[in-house]
């Protein structure tokens, strides 16, 4: 019995196979061709950025290493140690103690102040939640990213370091670059 | 008696001792610039830099891949065949650097009152000799292969010997017509033929199958079926590590080298430039000179094309080539008579 193709059966239709001049043509013009294209490429030159040296900048909402930030006429921590930043993280990478604020030992504006703030960065996704979270402004995710270290635990960066001016490792971005 | 084969030109034995030790000093020195060349030149075709950390330009990092290769631990399977195991890379370096012997630099020239011919040997046989190391060459991968004990290396042993096949008979047809026309089968006198025009020109159809058997001769892309690294993981070295693979690598390089150089020689005129006649210590300079723009164009393809399919080689071997390479014999046998 002869099997006919039903109506949904597509015919592929394909081109005439190659006589022996297109043939020759296929495999010496297009050969040259591709030698062309190649050629060019190399007159280009290079596009690739050397890294440890030449630094790719950054956008301003990069979202790198995180900072905390003091009252700049106050010189007052800004975080009041109320962990929202701990409970909105998904990672679970921060930990805050919160301690009394006392007349002689003034660190925050607020009533409380973290004690203990380490942000554990082997964890840590860079969501960016935990500043989303911050109803101070206390902490934001600044531009660094180059933090890779020999040992998990320095990876555990304390409040004295987030506080700290980071180093100005990574180049921002202009506009319109 | 016929000799075996005939000399002719006599030196004393200390000026050949001298002239193999220079030959083969310089290249080897050429194994590593071309090395780095090559990655080099591939990163430019990839818009990269290629290796530029070792070293200002990256000028050391072939000697760091070698001091690299020769500290590894030496390794042979447990179902390997030891000597045939150990002898494989040498016959492959072995044969590279014995093809270079006859690759005339210059013609006999006047060194501080001694006659010296720049190359290592000028047999009778010339161009013979290099297809008898072509062929012997091609057993350092076969048993390379072979003695391993490995699948992946026999198949890859097995893909060279079909490629060899298929591609030396085309690549000796080629060359009937230069030694047609140059009625000579001695390099220097092929060179000395083509003191007017290079025989790239009335020979170029030969001159684009010896080129492309040349690719495949030298396991190069698009014809690097036998080492194949996505399918075959290595092909016929798969096996093989530290110095012993290093050998092998040197094979590779030296052997494009030499197909460059004989390549250089039969079609480009060897140390003859077009139109100027330059003194006789540019001769070595120019051979050089070719030698590495082919082997740039060997970096050219390999960036260019990708590996061909085991039947398209075979096809494009048997049936595009031999036929194309008869052809251009028999028509230059009639215009060598003709004319």
């Amino acid at each position: 019995m002869p099997w006919t193709a039903g109506d949904d059966v597509i015919e592929v239709i394909r081109a005439p196979k190659a006589g022996p001049v297109r043939g020759t043509y296929r495999a010496f013009g297009e050969t040259l061709r591709g030698l062309k294209t190649t050629f060019a490429r190399m007159v280009e030159g290079p596009k690739t950025f050397q890294y440890p040296e030449e630094k790719v900048p950054v956008y301003p909402r990069f979202r790198g290493r995180h900072k905390l930030h003091r009252f700049e006429d106050t010189g007052l921590e800004k975080c009041v140690g109320c962990s929202l930043c701990a409970a909105a993280c998904p990672a679970d990478c921060i930990r805050v103690v919160a301690a009394e604020n006392t007349p002689e030992n003034r660190v925050s504006a607020g009533e409380r102040y973290a004690a203990v703030y380490e942000i554990n960065l082997s964890r840590c996704i860079f969501c960016g939640y935990c500043e989303i979270a911050c109803p101070f402004d206390a902490i934001t995710m600044g531009h660094d990213y180059e933090m890779s270290d020999y040992n998990r635990s320095d990876l555990i960066f304390t409040k004295e370091m987030l506080l700290a001016e980071p180093l100005d490792r990574t180049p921002l971005r202009n506009t319109g670059e | 008696m016929i000799p075996v084969a005939e000399v002719g030109f006599y030196e004393s034995w200390w000026v050949q001792l001298l002239k193999a030790l220079v030959i083969f000093a310089v290249v080897f020195q050429l194994v590593p610039i071309v090395l780095l060349a090559e990655r080099k030149a591939l990163g430019r075709f990839q818009h990269r830099y290629g290796p530029n950390r070792v070293g200002p330009f990256g000028i050391l990092q072939p000697m760091a891949d070698i001091g690299k290769l020769i500290f590894k631990q030496q390794f042979r399977p447990r179902t390997s065949v030891a000597w045939l195991f150990l002898l494989a890379p040498a016959i492959s370096m072995f044969t590279a650097v014995a093809t270079m012997a006859i690759i005339p630099f210059s013609n006999v020239v006047d060194i501080f009152g001694t006659e010296v011919g720049l190359y290592g040997i000028d047999p009778d046989i010339g161009i013979l000799y290099a297809f008898a190391f072509g062929a012997i060459a091609f057993y350092g991968l076969m048993l390379g292969g072979w003695a391993s004990g490995s699948k992946y290396s026999f198949l890859g042993a097995m893909r060279g010997a079909a490629q060899l096949i298929s591609y030396e008979v085309a690549q000796g047809l080629a060359l009937v017509g230069v030694i047609m026309m140059a009625g000579s089968l001695s390099l220097t006198e092929i060179v000395e033929a083509q003191s007017s025009l290079p025989y790239v020109i009335p020979q170029f159809v030969g001159f684009l199958i010896f080129l492309v058997a040349g690719f495949a001769e030298t396991n190069r892309p698009p014809f690097d079926l036998p080492e194949a690294d996505a399918e075959l993981v290595g092909g016929y070295n798969t096996e093989y590590g530290g110095g012993r693979f290093a050998a092998y690598f040197a094979a590779e390089y030296l052997n494009i080298i030499v197909v460059s150089a004989i390549t250089a020689t039969l079609f480009l005129g060897g140390w003859m430039l077009p139109w100027v006649d330059p003194p006789t210590w540019v001769d070595p300079i120019v051979v050089l000179a070719k030698t590495l723009i082919l082997v740039w164009f060997f970096f050219w393809v390999r960036a260019t094309l990708p590996r061909l399919r085991y039947d398209q080689l075979m096809s494009l071997g048997w049936k595009v080539f031999l036929p194309l390479a008869t052809l251009n014999a028999l028509v230059t046998a009639i215009l060598v008579v003709v004319t």
